[in-house]
């Protein structure tokens, strides 16, 4: 699962795959894309084989970003993979041709690797439902704005109204499709404020957590998607309600009125502070 | 025979004082009569300025097998210890006993000074640098005693430990000994590690660079302690006295420590108003500062004192209100030693009224929270901040046990693994603070609290803190770089730790060259 935070760790240093263990996200991304020199491409693979065969991640999901498809270097990436404990593989620039081509790989090899694509060009925002379709390994999806903005010909602002249309695409394809989604990465490792802003944004697009370039975001990402207390107490107590027999129907809590759908909303939210919904007393 | 933390310490060490082990943080409660000083006449018309150092050295009658006292505000940037020691050198004195607060890497000349026979003893709280791998590895023949803060104080006023002469650097002096350090252009703010030495050494020699006509103002040591004034062209150099690290960590896994560690503090319930908090100068304890910080901000909390070891971060937050008062024993930066001068809420106190645990009640026993560091933690949760990985001296207690003891909520901030040694261990390689004092371990990995306090692993668990059992984080640093093998030391004990109250907590053996 990739969950409500995913850090982006590089995959050539040592120091920063132990230190990822640590961080309080749900899913590591080990690159071996963009942040990896050309001249480091083998010794980052092998880095991150023997970490993923010999460490302990502590129930967090790990995924391997791999090279374009436009490069040489993928097959080789996957190769090095696929027979790890990693949970997923994620594709730059998905079309479906590519997600397909990496699914037929992952099948020769008898992989248990799910596909993450990533969403970055215009033609892959058109053709999101396509590439989700290319392949049963599509778990969940990615969108990286950055390359989408220069595959546009637009400049990324901080409130990004550029790429609202993309994002809120791919955020509905993800629900269309019952799967997760990761929204873009926030590139401004110092504006904490603008952080919150663009995750909130994201949340209210619909999607599910959001990629972190730095581990100094994942609290703040993390405040966003995960319910405050107050919210968690509310849904105690409509579940307590509903418990009582006051459920026939609509009844009141806090003055409001609850339905079936403010139900679902609660156990969704106990869900997602991590609360046995079955338990609540 | 085996002290109260599980320690075997010999019976009988050459060259310390009878051995008492070890029994417990509060097992011995000191009374007594407090150590005499000499008094003298110094009758009108009488000067106390001299015209150099050795003049002042003859004038005291310093000679071979005395003990010199020093104080480490000047930190690494001091002149003043290697200046005494040359002279005294030069003299022909010898087989001196040093007693200073401190000693840094600016002191590496003391190695010669040990090599020559001039100084055989060293009674201290902290070392690093070449005079610590030096006595690590056997360069002297007598045990360094090293001591708390407050232990050091302790020893000063039950005799235990006498000073012959006290050599008092001083930023600004008057002519007639009045002393601060607030003044001047080797400003370092608080002297509070110099006043016992002041008032209980025989001989009080005041050696300053910004000699002033009578009286200075404000005045911090006065003139009644002090024997003799030497004016000298700089007493330090300021790069290396405001040297604490006053930068906030960039470092996400620190910033991680020191989020939950105010997590912490503010899950315990501590944190309302008229709490008193304590944080060291280092990147994570100043980010738990800023976390602690932001959450008195947000709920509108006002402290009663913040102590320490005070940075311009809690100058910031005494002039925002978040602190009614400031009480100082040493200034880490500029910022706090300009607020010392200038704000009567900012205060300097003593290093005895700070942690001397038998003076009828320290300030670190009105303490709510002290955030403090390890080189080492063990499963009984043990603190080592005395020798590394490596078996060698690289730092002391300081104030370490002394707060850690006085304080309602002591919190241990660390990474779980530095480079590839792992912090929490079975056993500390040597134990400067008793686990009895230590209630929390916040590291990377998750949060341990002390068996003791089961209130706070309540109160940590209720607010889904990430509270786990120590010994899994044992197991989980051991997983990650494996189990360092065992330290070879040789018999040769080259240090005492003695606790606060004058009993032996552990002791160093010579480290293998």
């Amino acid at each position: 699962m990739l969950g409500v935070v995913s850090l982006f760790v590089p995959a050539f240093s040592p120091a920063m795959i132990n230190a990822s263990l640590a961080f309080d996200c749900d899913s590591l991304i080990f690159d071996l894309e963009d942040s990896v020199a050309l001249s480091e491409k083998d010794s980052a693979r092998e880095l991150l084989r023997e970490a993923l065969l010999n460490l302990d991640f502590f129930g967090k999901s790990v995924i391997v970003r791999i090279n374009s498809l436009d490069s040489d270097l993928w097959y080789k990436d996957l190769e090095y993979v696929v027979d790890t404990p990693a949970w997923g593989a994620m594709v730059p620039k998905a079309s479906p041709q590519g997600i397909k081509a990496v699914s037929d790989v992952l099948d020769r090899f008898e992989s248990k690797l799910f596909i993450v694509p990533i969403i970055e060009t215009a033609l892959g925002v058109e053709l999101v439902i396509d590439i989700i379709r290319a392949s049963s390994r599509v778990k969940g999806l990615l969108f990286g704005a950055e390359d989408y903005a220069l595959d546009m010909g637009i400049r990324r602002t901080r409130e990004g109204e550029e790429i609202l249309f993309a994002r809120s695409r791919i955020a509905n394809a993800i629900h269309a499709f019952g799967m997760e989604g990761l929204d873009t990465p926030f590139t401004d490792i110092n504006d904490m404020e603008g952080l919150r802003l663009d995750t909130l944004k994201g949340k209210s697009l619909g999607y599910t957590g959001k990629a972190a370039i730095n581990p100094r975001q994942i609290e703040v990402i993390k405040k966003v998607y995960l319910p405050s207390e107050e919210e968690v107490e509310f849904a105690l107590r409509v579940l307590r309600a509903l418990k009582r027999g006051e459920g026939r129907g609509v009844f009141i809590v806090d003055g409001r009125m609850v339905d079936a759908p403010i139900i679902a909303r609660a156990k969704l939210t106990l869900r997602r502070a991590g609360l046995e919904v079955d338990q609540v007393d | 025979m085996i002290n109260a933390v599980g320690r075997e310490i010999p019976s009988k060490i050459e060259g310390y004082k009878k051995v008492t082990p070890f029994s417990g943080a509060f097992s011995i409660l000191g009374s007594g009569v407090r150590a005499s000083s000499r008094y003298k006449t110094v009758l009108p018309g009488e000067a106390k300025v001299l015209g150099s150092l050795r003049d002042a050295i003859e004038r005291v009658g310093l000679s071979n097998g005395m003990t010199i006292s020093f104080h480490h505000h000047l930190r690494n940037g001091d002149y003043v210890l290697n200046m005494v020691l040359d002279e005294i050198a030069k003299m022909g004195i010898r087989d001196i006993r040093i007693a200073p607060s401190a000693l840094f890497e600016c002191h590496a000349p003391l190695v010669e000074h040990i090599k020559k026979g001039v100084v055989v003893g060293i009674e201290t709280n902290y070392i690093v640098g070449p005079v610590a791998s030096a006595v690590s590895e056997g360069i002297l023949d007598l045990p360094v005693i090293m001591r708390s803060h407050g232990g050091r104080d302790r020893a000063i006023e039950a005799g235990e430990l006498h000073i012959d002469v006290a050599f008092i650097a001083a930023p600004s002096a008057d002519v007639y000994g009045n002393v601060n350090g607030v003044c001047g252009p080797s400003a370092c703010g608080s002297l509070g590690y110099a006043f016992s030495d002041a008032r209980y050494a025989d001989h009080v020699v005041v050696i300053t660079d910004n000699l002033v006509d009578y009286p200075l103002f404000p005045i911090s040591i006065d003139q009644t302690f002090i024997d003799y004034v030497v004016k000298v062209d700089k007493i330090g150099d300021p790069r290396g006295i405001v040297s604490g690290t006053t930068s906030i960590t960039r470092d996400p896994l620190e910033l991680k420590i020191a989020y939950m560690a105010s997590q912490v503090v503010e899950a315990s319930g501590l944190l309302v108003d008229g709490v008193s908090f304590q944080t060291g100068a280092g990147g994570t304890s100043l980010a738990v500062a800023k976390f602690v910080r932001d959450i008195m901000r947000e709920r509108k909390i006002v402290g009663s004192f913040g102590l320490g070891g005070i940075t311009g971060f809690f100058v910031d937050m005494l002039k925002e209100g978040l602190f009614k008062v400031l009480l100082d024993t040493q200034c880490f930066d500029l910022k706090a030693v300009e607020s010392l001068r200038e704000d009567r809420n900012h205060v300097e106190i003593s290093s005895s009224m700070y942690g001397n645990p038998h003076n009828k009640g320290a300030v670190v026993n009105n303490l709510d929270v002290i955030i403090l560091g390890a080189t080492e933690i063990d499963l009984d949760f043990n603190v080592n901040v005395t020798t590394g990985s490596n078996g060698y001296i690289m730092g002391g207690s300081g104030g370490h046990s002394d707060t850690a003891a006085g304080s309602k909520l002591t919190v241990i901030v660390a990474n779980l693994l530095r480079g590839r040694i792992p912090i929490v261990v079975d056993k500390v390689t040597t134990v400067t603070t008793p686990g009895e004092t230590v209630d929390v371990l916040v590291t990377e990995h998750g949060i341990a609290v002390n068996p003791r306090r089961e209130d706070i692993k309540r109160k940590l668990t209720d607010k889904r803190l990430p509270v786990v059992d120590i010994l899994e984080l044992r197991n989980r640093a051991y997983k990650l770089c494996g189990r360092p093998e065992d330290i070879e030391f040789g018999d040769k004990i080259v240090g005492v730790v003695e606790y606060r109250d004058g009993t032996v907590i552990d002791v160093i053996r010579r480290v293998k060259v």
